[in-house]
């Protein structure tokens, strides 16, 4: 967004609605939603030109609470609706805001061709592993053998990464953060807001009432530092007394102790490597306990703007001037009666 | 040698041959040529469902039929007087169609055994008794324009390819139609080829002295004519019209328009036309799917563009949930469905009217919409304007249903004057509405019950709304019993106030009975049928539906006035079951689902069984 008007001095309050959030007490949403509010005002952009728009979840209640523009649509496609959103309104600073049922589930495929179309879209997925809304069944991204009400026997459902697929997907920008960590949460949505094109950010998001505890591994003080892998952009992946080496058996990465590998084998961090196989490599490193969790940017590369393209095409045919209807209605063969 | 000249007022000309044979693209110009000359005409293509089927056989079989006439007509025909078949799996695809007396005109040349063979002829049905009660011209079309492109520099593939054009030459001798718009449209075509330019003008001209001296053709045709409006026309199909009318609704109303589409036939040329007008600043988005389609319609009208989608019956079906979304949202959506036989798959590539329930009901909760229907390919033009200025005077979805027949038929268009399209601005919110200065986003408009539209990006008018029951006024979530009544109630009152034109009849006598009813494409087949039951001194009066939802206010007391009401469908009943609940009219329904339009003959005959029913 450029603007040659003065920068706006808005503040958290300006961006709280009037309306009363109907979260569990001690939801992950909360500091989320806090977050944003603090975080929005620095952005310069008015609150009428920010859209949240959000499919159907707990975490989809989001835009109720923000005083910008919003539109809780219906389950999973908000990737959609927004996608014709951005692109019919460049002026606009687009976000979405959706679960880990919402978009890896019923709406996977809008949020895989949003991604790969590169839409100007800020994508936040709340991911607290489980359906909150429809009270705690399994999820896409539940750990294999999930006990839950749909659930008995444990699920048979091997997880989704959302970081591996949005990869997939060719995303031009990749990033997980924790919903407990204000500061880096903070960095990650501007990080997001900064780029142009799709920003994909995965939040891990406690569900206190059905999936309590998930990502305790990571936020925890006395497992947290062994477990995170704190990406940071020039910085080599040291972590605990481990770092991320090259895996000399295959293409991936892995996780060694420090003191058993020289200092020029450990992994800088770089998050604009063209190529997606080094970000995904990153992806694989958690244990299926979280254990060797990156948090932060996996992938910031341009690629072209979706949004940029479509509309270029229309401003190209415009410019010998607009279309004339009645020269239109005559194309090909016509004839007179008089 | 000299020729006797006939006149007739009406004539049915069927072109049928391989689907390489070019059979669309001869029907296309023979069509513009009698345009040119002034006939009324309507035409309807049929195209086999694959491809490219293996040449040569029953599937493969694509035809083109063209009615023309001295007066106005409203179907491409019943029956055509005159078959072109190409090759035999063309014959028998099509003799059937035929009544006795009919003229055939075939290729001889791709009558060879094996070709035969393919489609199941032990004999050729040009040696045995079989075409015996037809006019038959066994003409060798191939191995004639091979010979006429002697000495042209083109392939022999390239020479027998022009046979179309031989044929196309032959038939515009035969009913004396003007020649220049095909010869200027094959410099067109071929204009990076000139000596493809030249060979299929060679054999055009081949084939029209070949009428002129061959022994075979003795009698030349001669259809006057007909009187119609004065002013420019051209030939129009129903999908190019709807997509013109999608672009002039963007023009009349200073908005843009904005598709999401995914391709399914008979729609896909909606989205093909539309995607060349971006001129107009019309956006197209080929979507990933047809749910992804209509959502980025609606994020489009949420934006304050015309958000529309183009699909067919499956895709309805799909969209289901978010035209109920946007219903609650209260924001324009313009959904076409160019109707298909189903269900599932069923015949993509031919007509039915079967998706009228769909459009009415098939969503969850309540959830009216306004429903529309063309009845002409032509007609699609002005029904695609009237269901923009629906959408987005009243904030509602609008379904309009096409059907495969209107997608595809053509006829002719009397150009509009452009500057006396309705004028279909409307206004944005652009601030506050409430005395002390706050923004309700469902404060009603009283007259026509709709809120405002307030586009991301109007400060001050912040608001958030959603699928979630909103309290009437300030859209705050809401789970209040009464309050939710009271929604449902006024978005349905909201759909029964927008005001649609009384239902017209056409009763001459004023002595009719009986009253044929009908709405979509049905209209032509009605039309004629009821014409040639008048012609015959009987009494039947007809009217047909444009608007489906609501329904013409007049349409009870016009339902009460006759003794009897047929509803002919090309669906099990659907319009005739509403029109029973709602009026407690016992209407008749004639319904046939065989995916083709209706013949006016078999409307002419079944009324005729009702008429005499009557006494
Ligand atoms: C078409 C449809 N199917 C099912 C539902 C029920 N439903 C609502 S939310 C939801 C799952 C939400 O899970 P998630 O996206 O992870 O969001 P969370 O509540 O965990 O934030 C389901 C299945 C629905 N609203 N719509
Ligand atoms: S159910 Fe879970 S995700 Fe939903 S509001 Fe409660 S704590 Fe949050
Ligand atoms: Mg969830």
């Amino acid at each position: 967004m450029t603007s040659t008007e003065l920068p706006l001095r808005l503040t958290a309050k300006d961006f709280k609605s009037d309306q009363e959030v109907r979260w569990c007490p001690g939801c992950g949403d909360y500091a989320i939603l806090a977050a944003m509010q603090g975080f929005l005002p620095e952005l310069g952009i008015a609150c009428e030109n920010t859209v949240f728009v959000s499919g159907i979840g707990c975490s989809s209640r989001f835009p109720y609470y923000l005083s910008t523009y919003g539109l809780h649509s219906i389950h999973g496609r908000a990737p959609a609706i927004a996608t014709g959103l951005s692109v019919s309104r460049p002026d606009l600073s687009v976000w979405v805001v959706t679960g880990d049922g919402d978009a890896l589930s019923i709406g996977g495929n809008h949020l895989i061709h949003a991604l790969r179309r590169n839409v100007n879209l800020k994508i936040l997925l709340f991911n607290n592993r489980i359906y909150g809304l429809t009270k705690g069944q399994y999820s896409p991204t539940s750990e294999l053998g999930k006990v839950t009400k749909s659930t008995p026997a444990g699920s048979a459902d091997w997880p989704f990464n959302p970081i591996s697929l949005a990869l997939g997907a060719e995303a031009s920008f990749v990033a997980r953060t924790i919903d407990s960590d204000r500061k880096h949460l903070t960095s990650v949505l501007r990080a997001a807001a900064e780029h142009r094109g799709s920003a994909f950010v995965e939040i891990y998001q406690n569900c206190n009432i059905f999936n309590d505890g998930a990502f305790d591994i990571l936020k925890e003080p006395e497992t947290r530092d062994a477990a995170l892998i704190r990406l940071e952009h020039g910085q080599p992946l040291i972590f605990g007394d481990k770092c991320v080496v090259k895996d000399p058996r295959g293409f991936g990465l892995r996780v060694v102790p420090t003191d058993t590998v020289a200092a020029s084998e450990i992994i800088q961090h770089d998050e604009t490597v063209t190529e997606p196989a080094y970000a995904f490599a990153l992806s694989r490193l958690p244990e299926a306990d979280l254990s060797h969790t990156p948090i932060g940017v996996f992938r910031n590369v341009t690629r072209p703007v979706y949004d940029d393209m479509v509309r270029d095409q229309i401003t190209a045919a415009q410019t010998a001037g607009p279309g004339d209807l009645a020269a239109l209605l005559r194309t090909g063969d016509t004839w007179t009666l008089s | 040698m000299t020729k006797q000249l006939q006149q007739l007022d009406r004539v049915v000309i069927r072109f049928a041959g391989d689907s390489g044979d070019g059979m669309q693209l001869t029907g296309d110009r023979f069509t513009s040529e009698t345009a040119q000359f002034g006939n009324d005409l309507s035409t309807l293509p049929n195209f086999p469902a694959e491809i490219r089927a293996p040449a040569g056989t029953l599937p493969g079989v694509s035809s083109f039929q063209v009615h023309f006439a001295s007066f106005d007509i409203l179907t491409p025909g019943d029956a055509p007087d005159v078959l072109v078949a190409m090759n035999p799996a063309a014959l028998k695809a099509n003799l059937g169609d035929l009544p006795p007396g009919a003229e055939i005109i075939v290729n001889t040349d791709e009558f060879s055994k094996r070709a035969l063979q393919k489609v199941g002829y032990a004999v050729s049905p040009l040696e045995d008794a079989s075409l015996a009660g037809y006019s038959v011209h066994p003409v060798p079309l191939t191995s004639l324009t091979v010979r006429a492109l002697e000495g042209h520099t083109i392939s022999k593939k390239d020479a027998e390819r022009a046979k179309n054009m031989f044929a196309l030459g032959l038939l515009s001798w035969l009913y004396h139609r003007p020649s220049e718009s095909t010869l200027a449209f094959l410099e067109r075509k071929f204009a990076s080829r000139p000596e493809l330019v030249a060979a299929n003008i060679a054999a055009f001209k081949a084939g029209w002295a070949f009428g002129e001296t061959t022994e075979d053709f003795t009698v030349q045709y001669e259809v006057k004519p007909a009187p119609m409006p004065k002013g420019d026309y051209r030939n129009i199909t129903g999908n190019v019209a709807l997509a013109y009318g999608l672009v002039a609704a963007g023009v009349r109303s200073e908005l843009p328009v904005f598709l999401g589409a995914y391709p399914i036939t008979p729609a896909s040329d909606i989205l093909h036309e539309l995607s060349k007008h971006k001129k107009f600043g019309v956006t197209t988005v080929q979507a990933e799917d047809e749910i992804a389609a209509i959502g980025l319609a609606l994020g489009a009208s949420y934006g304050g563009a015309i958000g529309v989608t183009t699909t067919s019956g499956p895709g309805v079906a799909l969209k289901g949930e978010t035209i109920s979304l946007a219903v609650a949202l209260e924001l324009p959506l313009v959904v076409v469905d160019v109707q298909r036989a189903g269900p599932s798959t069923g015949m993509p590539t031919k007509t039915e009217q079967a998706d009228l329930n769909m459009a009415l009901f098939g969503r969850h909760g309540e959830a009216p919409v306004a429903v529309i229907a063309p009845q002409s390919p032509a007609d699609c033009f002005m029904a695609a304007l009237e269901a923009v200025q629906i959408a987005i005077t009243y904030r509602t979805p609008v379904l309009l249903l096409s059907d495969g027949y209107l997608a595809n038929g053509s006829e002719p268009w009397l150009l509009p004057d452009v500057e006396a399209l309705p004028d279909l601005r409307v206004s944005f919110a652009t601030a506050p509405n409430t005395p002390d200065g706050r923004f309700l986003p469902y404060q009603r408009d009283p007259e026509t019950l709709a809120r405002p539209w307030a586009v991301p990006g109007t400060p001050g008018l912040e608001h958030r709304i959603g699928g979630i029951e909103k309290a009437d006024g300030t859209g705050d979530i809401s789970y209040d019993p009464d309050n939710h009544h009271h929604m449902v109630v006024t978005r349905q009152a909201k759909i029964d106030g927008i005001p649609v034109p009384d239902v017209a009849v056409d009763d001459p006598t004023g002595n009719a009975r009986v009253l044929v009813l009908g709405w979509g494409s049905t209209y032509g087949p009605i039309g004629a049928a009821c014409r040639a039951l008048r012609k015959r001194g009987l009494d039947v009066a007809s009217a047909h539906l444009r608007n489906l939802a609501p329904l013409p206010a007049n349409l009870g007391d016009v339902l009460a006035a006759y003794d009897t009401v047929i509803v002919p469908e090309m669906n099990m009943g659907q319009l005739a079951h509403v029109l029973r609940a709602r009026y407690l009219v016992d209407v008749v329904g004639y319904n046939k689902v065989r995916g083709l339009p209706f013949t006016s003959h078999e409307l002419e005959a079944e009324v005729e069984r009702v008429l005499n029913d009557q006494h």
